[in-house]
């Protein structure tokens, strides 16, 4: 018998990659194309009803996003998984597949500003309402479930504060509702925290921020944990229902445990349009190769930064879950015993005022919109990213207007540490 | 034998082995999941017989409709029941009485009768539920990575492009079986009667 499973960080090298069938390329090759041809009629009518496995149309696949996809797939233990163009084009998609109008999902209050905004504004279009909970108090989930949920959105590592989310609480819930539970697994990747081992449904990334991890390509991939029965009450009829754009399929009956993401290429990919390029999903497959070597010195770093500025006399607070006496240490040594992620935010006792001078004094920390690079980061959020906020809901999301974001890159810890100590100090 | 989770090895083994598939319940309608099988199955070389008494007369891809497993009037390696789990045993009980008796009998993603792979395994006959032989096919071969599957197999080996009626090498390194950890535990969840 040859049945062992092989560890991360060989999965993080191998899976989904195999030597180019054509040219021996050891390394997978950017399929730059289009299109690709078909060996004759009946082999293009079977891959446009779905019965043959192969590739039509990079908007709907390609080789290279392939690799990626059972790459992610592997690593988070889940059955299949589809790569889009950015992770905001990843939520579309996913919720596509489970909301009609009308519908409403609960999420979790302390995401990503972007998010906020998304789920706010941009999907109220779809007739898509959002419900808002607070991750620190499950009961407030169970409230907030009415008989139009479809689905439950949580951050397991939440920006911007990288407070922990208790994924397996929230997952009883959805389970008792019978709703999925999806997981934005970003600030964390599967090095960190793997969702579905926790209960989640659906796991999506931002695949430009650490799992990428070089700060050059965006993208956006959507895991299917293979756990969810969506013909039960025929509540998501993208699913279980007969589609007319396939001839009468349904395909949770025909795709079994990974009929999600099979809904989410063939009804939300190719429909909606937000592909991947072929050069994106190159770029990020290489940066996968060392994510468990990245994650660690990520976090290696982080923790001594965070400990740094816990000790500064300018500095108020410092919220790091990897850090004893913070309120999240409990369900960060749980959830994330490897390493409490790098982004994190910290508090001026000088408020707005010293936040701006921190950030403009800074020599090696880039200011910039962006987390997860090699390179170290830093930002004001309450200027930035969490703008479109008014300021209660800026200070329950995480993003008060004294409070700076870091997001701390591989370099040598203690050049980090001088460039905070002299732009604390200026 | 565990029929909840079963060996890369086992399942290779069988798929690997056998070259005549007879499809009970085998659908002409283009979008049932029985016609995707069919058809992919017979793409990769398998000699396939469609059984379905509703369509004796027609043909399924140029094979003919038999109506009954006695119908087929020559020894064939494996039976797959494209039925519900309701109508599995009749089909054990049928397939039990062929001289010689089929090597394998292999019930599709959803079907599932204890009782009737009980008997046939006292005959011999090796059983496989709840899959889908042209998924595990697709996974063994990693045909189904082109569909970002997660195939949980690996191989530094250079494969050849596949062709039609190709049958492909399923002999890559697996991750510890088909199902993943949590597909694993929903699927039990599911059939538990809990």
């Amino acid at each position: 018998m040859n049945d062992r499973l092989p560890g991360f960080a060989t999965l993080a090298v191998h899976a989904g990659a195999q030597p180019d069938p054509t040219t021996g390329a050891r390394a997978t090759p950017i399929y730059q194309t289009t299109s690709f041809v078909f060996n004759d009629a009946d082999h293009a009518a079977s891959l446009f009803g779905l019965q043959a496995f192969g590739n039509i149309y990079t908007r709907i696949g390609n080789p290279t996003q392939a690799v990626l996809e059972e790459r992610i797939a592997a690593l988070e233990g889940g059955t299949a998984a589809l790569a889009v163009a950015s992770g905001h084009a990843a939520q579309v998609v996913v919720l596509q597949q489970l909301l009609m109008p009308g519908d409403e999902f609960i999420a979790a209050r302390k995401l990503y500003g972007g998010s906020i905004n998304q789920f706010t504004h941009a999907f109220k279009s779809f007739g898509w309402n959002v419900v808002w909970a607070d991750p620190d108090d499950v009961d407030s989930f169970e409230r907030a479930l009415t008989p139009r949920t479809k689905a439950i959105f949580i951050e397991s590592i939440a920006n911007p504060a990288g407070s922990i989310t208790d994924i397996e609480a929230i997952a009883a819930v959805a389970r008792t509702a019978g709703v999925p539970l999806i997981v934005d697994n970003t600030l964390a990747t599967p090095y960190l925290i793997r969702p579905i081992d926790h209960g989640a449904d659906i796991v999506v990334h931002s695949l430009t921020k650490f799992l990428g991890g070089h700060g050059n390509s965006l993208g956006g991939v959507i895991v299917d944990a293979g756990t969810f029965d969506w013909s039960k009450d025929n509540k998501y009829p993208m699913l279980s229902e007969p589609r007319p754009e396939y001839h009468g399929i349904r395909i949770q009956e025909t795709f079994g445990n990974f009929a999600f993401a099979i809904a989410c290429r063939v009804l939300g990919l190719r429909d909606l349009g937000p592909a991947i390029s072929p050069f994106n999903a190159f770029m990020i497959l290489t940066g996968i190769e060392t994510l468990p070597l990245r994650m660690a010195r990520h976090c290696e770093n982080a923790k001594a930064v965070a400990e740094y500025l816990a000790g500064h006399p300018a500095v108020a607070a410092v919220n790091y879950s990897g850090l004893a006496g913070n309120p999240y240490n409990n369900l960060a040594r749980k959830y994330a015993p490897k390493g409490a992620g790098a982004v994190f935010t910290f508090s001026l006792k000088g408020g707005y005022e010293a936040g701006v001078n921190l950030v403009s004094n800074l020599k090696l920390f880039s200011h910039l919109a962006n987390v997860g690079d090699t390179r170290s980061l830093v930002i004001h959020p309450a200027s930035t990213t969490h703008s479109q906020l008014d300021d209660a809901a800026k200070v329950k999301s995480g993003a008060a207007p004294d409070v700076v974001r870091l997001s701390i890159g591989i370099e040598d810890k203690e050049d980090l540490i001088a460039d905070l100590e002299q732009a604390l100090g200026a | 034998m565990n029929h909840d989770n079963y060996d890369d090895d086992y399942i290779r083994g069988i798929l690997n082995g056998v070259k005549s598939i007879a499809m009970v319940g085998a659908s002409p309608v283009n979008v049932r999941p029985s016609y995707f099988a069919f058809k992919y199955l017979a793409q990769r070389g398998y000699d396939m017989i469609p059984v379905n008494p509703g369509q004796v007369g027609k043909s399924l891809l140029d094979k003919p409709f038999v109506a009954s497993l006695r119908d087929i009037g020559r020894p064939v390696d494996m039976i797959d029941i494209f039925r519900n789990s309701s109508h599995i045993m009749p089909v054990v009980e049928e397939a039990l009485r062929l001289d010689p008796l089929p090597k394998v009998i292999w019930m599709q993603l959803g079907g599932r009768d204890d009782a009737a792979a009980a008997r046939a395994e006292a005959a011999g006959i090796k059983v496989v539920m709840n899959r889908c032989p042209k998924i595990e096919y697709g996974r063994l071969s990693s045909e189904i990575s082109w569909m970002g599957v997660n195939s949980r197999t690996l191989s530094s080996k250079r494969a050849p492009v596949p062709t039609q009626g190709m049958r492909l090498s399923l002999n890559r390194q697996s991750l510890g079986g088909g199902e993943t950890a949590a597909s694993d535990r929903a699927t039990k969840n599911k059939t538990d009667p809990a």
